[in-house]
């Protein structure tokens, strides 16, 4: 229906401007991710000497190995590395450990809490969400400093919890994202469960959450990726080699830089292994946060 | 008797599912609020005891000349940012409107927001290098004696603004597409038999109707523009000179370079108070749209 519309709407003139349109964005965009995979298959001695060809001279793998601290240091510099100790094996590691558990305890628990003030009664229930909300205004930069402090009070600076903790348990986001949802779901499916005896518990991990299976998805899948990219809080708190997230240990390493050029090709290998993760799960639930970018338009 | 006992057990239960949430909030978002507005008041160095010292800071701090770089250089920030990514936003979405394969596209120009800021940053980084990056090889091919995006005082916000619109453009239009899809037909066919064109239709017709959303894009846009940091934090650190040092920047070096706790605090409570400015001009343009 709508694409008889289009061929109909639509003069000739006007559909080559627009498959114009669409050919240049679509290629203004991919073509920066093609040309740091490009790079990270360029040997370092190769970088500015071919800095123009499209495809990578004499391409090779050796630096995700390089970047990975898979081979020793006198291997790494003969192939092009500076010698400052690169080992993103590790950061990959930190940072799927803390994104898996941020997902998994937020979703849970920002799950509950919305299945309550959308559905269940006690005092102050509304009150409280509206502070939550009221939450979403204050700007991250407001609370970092305080939270800074409080973690480093608790004796988590450098740890993984310590990483973890503002997001951990909940955001104001989750909840209200997830209540918007509970609140469409049919009274009588509750009622029913409750008259076959079951508990307040039971309905919601038996009966509600199964039920809620698209939004839940949806939220867990924004909260990795958010996660996965955040750079100024694990920055401050996770300064220790052993503890730096991936995104952080990319800034360390573009600034640990000596004067002169970086590694370019070291560089790029490690942006590489940054969006491969973040590129799987848009891959596999892209529809779903295709759609919730539509949501937030219209809440 | 009896059924008030089962009230305050249900009641009981009910709050149980709350309670993982309200400690997490009350640890990480409200505690850290109170505290970030009584440091702004004292002046705490991160190892001496704080002392209150009332409004000093705040005073201080409209005195201090870098402060008030870091305002300037972030609201021409923004200023660079928003026309173009509006522009840029409503572009795509009449593209992707007329588009007969716009899920497929859809697709790719959310891309660039998936990533996170660091990668964004690393990725024009390298692009957009003065010797090496690909942009400039490709101008000195064309003749000319190609830009410094990122290492010349001149340059360095636009480009860091063309990152960020880079960024963004698929995920705003991608929010006033969603928009243009709830337009009824009627009205633009009205607009057409009363013998309106294509321009004199978006303009006079159809942003009108998309006001929310119009509005929606530009304030989180303004409001996320006014947060910058990871993506010049990997490029250009503030520089050339304080070509991009923006409040972010600000807050961040007085707090976790300087130690100075109270001051820092109390530059992201001035912010804090211009985002909550900005957001009541959001709420009254959605109320007078709702009214209309």
């Amino acid at each position: 229906m709508s694409k008889q519309l289009n061929r109909n709407g639509v003069s000739p003139a006007l559909r080559a401007v627009i498959t114009a349109g669409i050919i240049i964005l679509v290629v203004a965009t991919l073509f920066p991710f093609y040309w740091v995979v490009r790079t990270s298959l360029t040997p370092n001695s190769r970088i500015y000497v071919d800095a123009g060809r499209l495809l990578p001279p004499s391409p090779t793998f050796m630096n995700y190995p390089r970047v990975l601290g898979l081979v020793d240091a006198a291997t790494s510099v003969a192939l092009g590395g500076t010698g400052q100790s690169v080992n993103f094996l590790v950061n990959l590691k930190n940072s799927l450990i803390i994104s898996v558990c941020v997902t998994f305890f937020s979703t849970l628990f920002s799950a509950m809490a919305a299945y309550a003030f959308s559905r269940l009664h006690f005092p102050g229930r509304d009150q409280i969400f509206y502070l939550i909300l009221a939450a979403m205004m204050v700007p991250g930069v407001v609370m970092m400093i305080p939270n800074f402090v409080f973690v480093r009070q608790l004796g988590l600076l450098n740890t993984y919890a310590g990483v973890m903790a503002p997001c951990l348990i909940m955001t104001p986001y989750a909840v209200f994202f997830l209540r918007q949802f509970f609140l469409g779901i049919n009274k009588e499916i509750e009622e029913a469960a409750y008259l076959d005896g079951a508990g307040q518990y039971q309905t919601f991990f038996t009966i509600i959450l199964p039920l809620m299976q698209t939004a839940l998805v949806t939220l867990a899948v924004t909260t990795f990726i958010n996660t996965w990219n955040d750079y100024m809080w694990p920055l401050i708190v996770g300064k220790k080699e052993e503890i730096r997230t991936l995104t952080v240990a990319l800034g360390v390493f573009r600034s640990q830089t000596p004067q002169g050029q970086p590694d370019w090709s070291g560089l790029t290998a490690g942006t590489v292994l940054a969006i491969i993760p973040a590129l799987a799960i848009y891959g596999v639930f892209g529809k779903k946060i295709v759609n919730s970018v539509q949501f937030s338009g219209f809440r | 008797m009896k059924t008030n006992k089962y009230a305050l057990k249900r009641n009981l239960v009910a709050f149980s599912f709350v309670v993982p949430c309200l400690v997490g909030f009350a640890a990480f978002y409200m505690l850290p609020t109170i505290r970030g507005l009584w440091y702004s008041f004292t002046d705490w160095d991160l190892f001496n005891k704080a002392r209150f010292i009332g409004v000093q800071n705040y005073t201080k701090l409209f005195r201090d000349k870098d402060f008030w770089t870091a305002m300037k250089v972030t609201v021409l920030y923004v200023l660079l940012n928003i026309p173009a990514q509006t522009l840029l936003a409503v572009l795509i979405a009449l593209i992707m409107n007329k588009a007969t394969r716009h899920g497929f596209m859809r697709g790719i120009l959310l891309t660039p927001w998936i990533m996170s800021n660091v990668v964004v940053g690393l990725l024009w980084l390298w692009m957009l290098d003065s010797s090496v990056g690909i942009v400039n090889v490709l101008l000195r091919r064309m003749g000319t004696d190609g830009i410094n995006f990122l290492t010349s005082t001149k340059a360095a916000l636009p480009s860091i603004a063309m990152i960020n619109i880079w960024r963004h453009m698929g995920y705003t239009g991608l929010l006033v597409f969603a928009g243009l899809q709830s337009v009824p037909k009627e009205i633009e066919e009205a607009a057409v038999i009363d013998g309106a064109g294509p321009v004199r239709k978006l303009v006079s017709v159809v942003l009108p109707y998309i006001r929310p959303v119009m509005a929606f894009v530009v304030i989180t846009t303004v409001i996320g523009s006014f947060q910058i940091y990871d993506t010049i934090a990997v490029t250009t650190k503030g520089g050339p000179v304080t070509a991009t040092y923006v409040i972010y920047l600000f807050i961040y070096k007085n707090g976790f370079e300087s130690y100075k706790m109270g001051y820092s605090s109390a530059a992201a409570m001035v912010l804090f108070a211009i985002l909550v400015c900005i957001s009541a001009v959001q709420m009254k343009i959605m109320k007078g749209s709702e009214s209309n």
